[in-house]
């Protein structure tokens, strides 16, 4: 277990170099010099180029990359281009907010969306089946930026009940995590519904009534925990859609965590922040699907790492 | 002898999404204490339909019995309120399964599956009699004790059957239904398990219902047979009776002629003809009549009932005195 763990973990490496180059790559060929951008339009073609010259942007694009990287095992994530400060210690103000907002969101997905599954699939076909089902395809068809900004008219200016911004205090927590979560428990209760489903017709789940079970004893003991390896997967994929959804919900609630963070960075092409952001959030993702693999082996015997 | 299960008429259907399907019509058997009864019958007669039914585990929502009666003992299984079904399910009725591939949690362990019946039906017995009765059964189904914290997984297909065995027998059932305990078996494997159940029936004086549609196991294995077609029971009688072939159900006679027989010529086997009644539009009259060599015009209009043609030995055809005769 600990020997496979390493090796995950070892192996995230290639992965991020993978996907920072590719950011760098991309940022390299959109539009929009950010030498122009920082100076303004009207600087003259000499302080441009000395700009160009000062943020290594005259280099090709691997010698961009491979010195951004050598600095960046070192620590050394850069300076804000337009800002100045330093990238790293913004993060470590800005990560505890995004990632209370995930965990925040995915526990109030898992605690709602997977009983509501449950029960969806124990009444199979009946009223309260349509009408959890309806609820989770409404949820899930809703983008996040709608639901934001419908919850920020309805709760902020309608009622006044919750902040429709910033970080003040718990309530400001309240309409991001409502957000965030709407897709990730639309999707746990479908799929929880329809992983119970399957189980509940099979033999062993027959057995287990024929030995004179309760029903919920069946139901809890023998039908959802063979289908938890499903609901977990969920569980991770969900988690990081919630980090990568992050950069939707933060910029409408003006939170300051990474996500805002990152999408204000996109626009002004300030590059050390988009690449340290990307690799933030690749980490939380690649160590995501490494607990969930681990957590595969702890729930079913069957499975065997490596 | 006294009866331990009565079935009375029972008529149970399966709502799809095409069609109703009938899949016992006016079932009628009883099982007798001590007991060991073959039921034989084609795919899709009604023989895992009536041990469901007995344990009211038809599917929900899909299966449904219509009218009839089962009784159990004084119980009438049909009223029983929830909780008494669960006191009898596992205690009092156990069922094996067909498939044992598939008829264990695969995330529990195999000692934990067999516990849970005593768990659920001894609370009051001390846990290290759990233990050991848990132990006890598996060394009878021959199985080592010390595998019982593996997983369904680690054990082979025949080794599976044999737990399933242990689970449905642990409690010492009064009535075994065993739904084609062997068929997902090989044939060495297959009379292992069937003498293995057979002891066990006998050292815990319980009455076991055999379904099979293997003839040869029934003569082997059973004091007595019931054949069903098209979900009603159409002979009943004891093996010498049904076996001896002076008297049977047209059914049963061709049941007997595609069985090879080592003493004759023949060439080649005679099966019956045609295919079962479908169970979603089935006929008026006898549900054989259409492939039945004996039929005629009444047959078609009317169904016949099951009537005693020695004692003890029923059939269910108005021609059941005459010969189909051998071919």
């Amino acid at each position: 277990m600990l020997k496979y763990t390493l090796k995950r973990l070892l192996l995230l490496i290639p992965v991020i170099i993978g996907i920072t180059f590719l950011v760098f790559l991309v940022l390299s060929v959109s539009p929009g010099d950010p030498a122009v951008m920082m100076l303004g339009v009207e600087a003259t073609e000499a302080d441009i180029a000395a700009k160009r010259a000062e943020l290594g942007l005259d280099q090709p694009v691997l010698i961009q990359y491979v010195q951004y990287m050598l600095k960046a095992v070192r620590g050394d994530f850069g300076k804000s281009w337009y800002q100045g400060f330093d990238v790293l210690n913004e993060f470590s103000h800005r990560l505890p907010y995004t990632l209370t907002l995930a965990v925040l969101s995915t526990i109030v997905a898992v605690v709602i969306g997977i009983p509501a599954g449950v029960y969806a699939a124990v009444r199979h076909n009946h009223m309260p089946d349509y009408i959890i089902t309806f609820f989770a395809l409404l949820l899930s068809a809703a983008p996040t930026f709608w639901l934001g900004m419908m919850y920020q008219l309805f709760f902020s200016l309608k009622l006044g009940w919750l902040p429709a911004s910033g970080a003040g205090s718990w309530k400001a927590f309240i309409l991001p995590i409502m957000s965030l979560t709407g897709g990730m428990l639309a999707g746990n209760s479908r799929m929880t519904r329809t992983w119970l489903l399957d189980v509940i017709r099979s033999d062993y789940v027959r057995t287990a009534r024929a030995k004179g079970n309760k029903e919920s004893v069946v139901i809890v003991k023998h039908a959802l925990r063979n289908s938890l390896l499903q609901v977990i997967t969920q569980i991770g994929v969900g988690f990081s859609n919630i980090v990568g959804g992050s950069l939707v919900a933060e910029t409408v609630y003006a939170f300051p965590g990474i996500g805002s963070f990152l999408s204000a960075a996109v626009k002004s092409k300030d590059i050390p922040i988009v690449v340290g952001c990307i690799i933030v959030v690749s980490v939380i993702v690649g160590i995501t699907n490494l607990v969930v693999d681990l957590l595969y082996a702890v729930v079913d015997p069957r499975v065997q790492l490596e | 002898m006294e009866k331990l299960l009565e079935i009375k008429n029972l008529y149970v259907n399966y709502k799809t999404d095409e069609a109703v399907v009938h899949a016992l019509n006016g079932f009628t058997l009883d099982v007798y204490k001590g007991e060991t009864l073959g039921l034989v019958g084609e795919t899709g007669a009604g023989k895992t339909t009536m041990c469901l039914s007995t344990l009211r585990l038809l599917p929900e929502d899909i299966g449904e019995v219509v009218s009839g009666s089962i009784k159990y003992n004084d119980i009438d299984i049909m009223k029983a309120s929830k909780n008494q079904m669960r006191q009898l399910r596992g205690a009092e009725i156990s069922m094996i399964f067909q498939d044992p591939m598939t008829s264990l949690n695969p995330i529990m362990t195999v000692g934990e599956q067999i516990r849970e019946v005593l768990d659920l039906h001894y609370p009051d017995m001390p846990p290290k009699k759990r233990d050991t009765r848990v132990d006890d059964i598996m060394k009878l189904v021959g199985i080592l004790p010390e595998r019982k914290d593996q997983y369904p997984h680690q054990f082979s297909g025949g080794m599976k059957q044999r737990i399933v065995i242990a689970m449905a027998l642990v409690s010492e059932p009064k009535l075994l239904l065993a739904d084609e305990p062997t068929t997902a078996l090989d044939v060495t494997i297959q009379a292992q398990i069937l003498e293995l159940m057979k002891a066990l029936k006998e050292s815990f004086n319980s009455s076991m219902v055999l379904v099979t549609h293997d003839l040869g196991i029934v003569a082997e294995f059973c004091d007595n047979v019931a054949v069903v077609y098209a979900g009603s029971v159409i002979e009943r009688g004891s093996i010498e009776q049904v076996f001896s072939r002076v008297k049977n159900h047209p059914y049963t006679d061709g049941l007997f002629n595609c069985i090879p027989d080592l003493t004759s010529e023949a060439k080649r086997l005679t099966p019956i003809p045609g295919y079962m009644a479908d169970a979603s539009n089935l006929p008026k009259g006898c549900k054989f009549a259409d492939r039945c060599v004996r039929c005629r015009e009444k047959c078609k209009e009317t169904e016949p009932e099951l009537q005693e043609v020695d004692k003890g030995h029923f059939i269910k055809c108005w021609y059941a005195d005459e010969r189909s005769g051998e071919t």
